[in-house]
């Protein structure tokens, strides 16, 4: 499958096809994850002739893989209408949801709607320990009795664990517990910040030593711990650099909030239009801002294309360095899991700990974060 | 001779890219490129107009080829895509289709 769907992508990248969508249906949740990087308001989501509009106009634009993620999916009254709608146009659609309001009349109708999968948030398996985290007591429960229910029914349930301070430990637990109940189980070992910039949840990401030990989990890893933690092959040659693209945000791939704003990723929050008001097929290709995104190549990355983790060792969000203020800046977050996979500090750090070391001016200025932010722009 | 009917599965996404159609199967998360013969076979199979009426009108009034062979390598085809979970058959017309 890999080789065709690379050939796929690559014919998309090629014809300038948005392969791939997420579309956030709303960011009402019933739980209230403490890492959360959403505002659970409602702001005026999109009706569903406006979804069902929407659906029509990303089909017509070559969208295959539609990802349906929230808040919690299933608080929209008209979820269903809007998949049928989604699947009627042969979208392969991959839902998200925390399972909590699935029961036997939803999990048969998923079921019926045959998404490619059905990825459930699981924390822990200890219930103390997830649902504090969701802040709704009794959401492990309902969240596994959920699981069970689609996996009874034969649909691909995919727990996804994100790690952080209070259930680090836990994680080979939920490992287990996918097992047990036929899940299969991702893990993501970062926290992202808030949409709207704040970065105070950042303080629940877990430590290096524990990035280190999830990167050296072969239970974890597609291959050998060796291999992932194998040293940076060195920088990119500068026509190789040239030619490499930092990831598929705007080039295959773009985000749909509840709103109709569409930014190149979920963790890209850069706005480049609103299905409101322009049609998505115009936004894909006409956006300045989308196009901004997509003439970026890693040559392009001052700091990142002297980086010996370029060629290879680096899975630099381009997103995450946007909202540090700079998209064709390091992100810090991913020169930590460089640095914790290999052993070798990046040039981010390195620029970093420069800029820490140079002058008082970031203190005059009481906001480290601006100086970094600027320093990574040089 | 049974007619024989084919529906496409509704266990699929199916999406043109760049002019090739591309199958993807939820039974097993299997991507499946459709060459031309197989395209147009999934694009007839409706699950009520018979195989055969499908490649009467899609691929002899296209194609300078014998009836008998392309009715032989239609079944081929299609046997490949039941056994993969794309395409249902049945000597019965398939009420349910996408």
């Amino acid at each position: 499958m890999s080789t065709l769907l690379e050939e796929m992508s690559a014919t998309a990248l090629r014809l300038g096809i948005p392969l791939g969508v997420q579309l956030d249906l709303t960011y009402r949740c019933n739980e209230r994850c403490v890492h959360c990087y959403l505002d659970h308001d409602d702001h005026g989501e999109m009706t569903t002739a406006e979804i069902k509009e929407l659906l029509d106009q990303m089909a017509a634009a070559g969208v295959f893989f539609l990802t349906i993620s929230g808040g919690e999916i299933l608080m929209r009254r008209d979820f269903f209408e809007i998949v049928e709608h989604a699947r009627a146009l042969m979208f392969c659609v991959k839902l998200k949801t925390n399972a909590v309001m699935i029961h036997e009349a939803e999990a048969d109708r998923i079921e019926a709607l045959a998404p490619e999968s059905v990825q459930i948030s699981i924390y822990s398996h200890r219930p103390e320990v997830h649902d504090a985290i969701t802040k709704l007591p009794g959401s492990l429960k309902k969240s596994l009795a959920g699981t069970r229910l689609l996996v009874e029914r034969g649909v691909k349930v995919i727990f996804a664990n994100v790690l952080m301070r209070d259930n680090f430990q836990d994680y080979s637990g939920v490992q287990a517990l996918a097992a047990e109940v036929g899940a299969r189980y991702t893990v993501d070992p970062t926290i992202t910040p808030m949409l709207d910039g704040d970065r105070s949840i950042l303080n629940l990401n877990i430590e290096r030593a524990e990035l280190e030990q999830v990167f050296r989990d072969s239970s974890l890893l597609g291959t050998s711990a060796e291999e992932f933690c194998a040293p940076p092959p060195g920088a990119l040659a500068e026509a190789d650099a040239m030619d490499t693209l930092p990831c598929s945000a705007s080039h295959t791939f773009c985000y749909v909030s509840p709103y109709g704003d569409v930014y190149p990723c979920v963790q890209f929050p850069l706005p480049t239009g609103n299905v409101r008001t322009t049609r998505f097929i115009d936004i894909w290709k006409y956006s300045p801002q989308m196009n901004e995104v997509r003439s970026i190549t890693v040559s392009d990355l001052p700091v990142c294309s002297t980086c010996s983790h370029s060629g290879g060792s680096c899975s630099r969000c381009p997103g995450l360095a946007y909202m540090e203020g700079n998209m064709r800046g390091p992100s810090s977050q991913d020169c930590e899991k460089s640095y914790a996979r290999t052993g070798v500090v990046t040039a981010g750090m390195k620029a970093r700990q420069g800029a820490k070391s140079s002058v008082g001016l970031v203190q005059i200025r009481g906001s480290s974060f601006v100086a970094q932010a600027n320093l990574a722009q040089l | 001779m049974n007619q024989v009917y084919v529906a496409r599965a509704k266990e699929v996404a199916a999406r043109r890219v760049g002019g090739e159609l591309m199958i993807l199967s939820a039974r097993d998360s299997k991507l499946f490129s459709l060459n031309e013969t197989a395209t147009l076979i999934w694009e007839g199979a409706d699950g009520v107009t018979p195989l055969a009426e499908i490649v009467d009108q899609r691929i002899c009034r296209g194609f300078e080829v014998d009836r008998a062979v392309a009715f032989r390598d239609a079944e081929e085809v299609v046997t490949g895509l039941v056994e993969h979970g794309i395409l249902k058959v049945s000597n019965m017309p398939i009420e349910e289709t996408q």
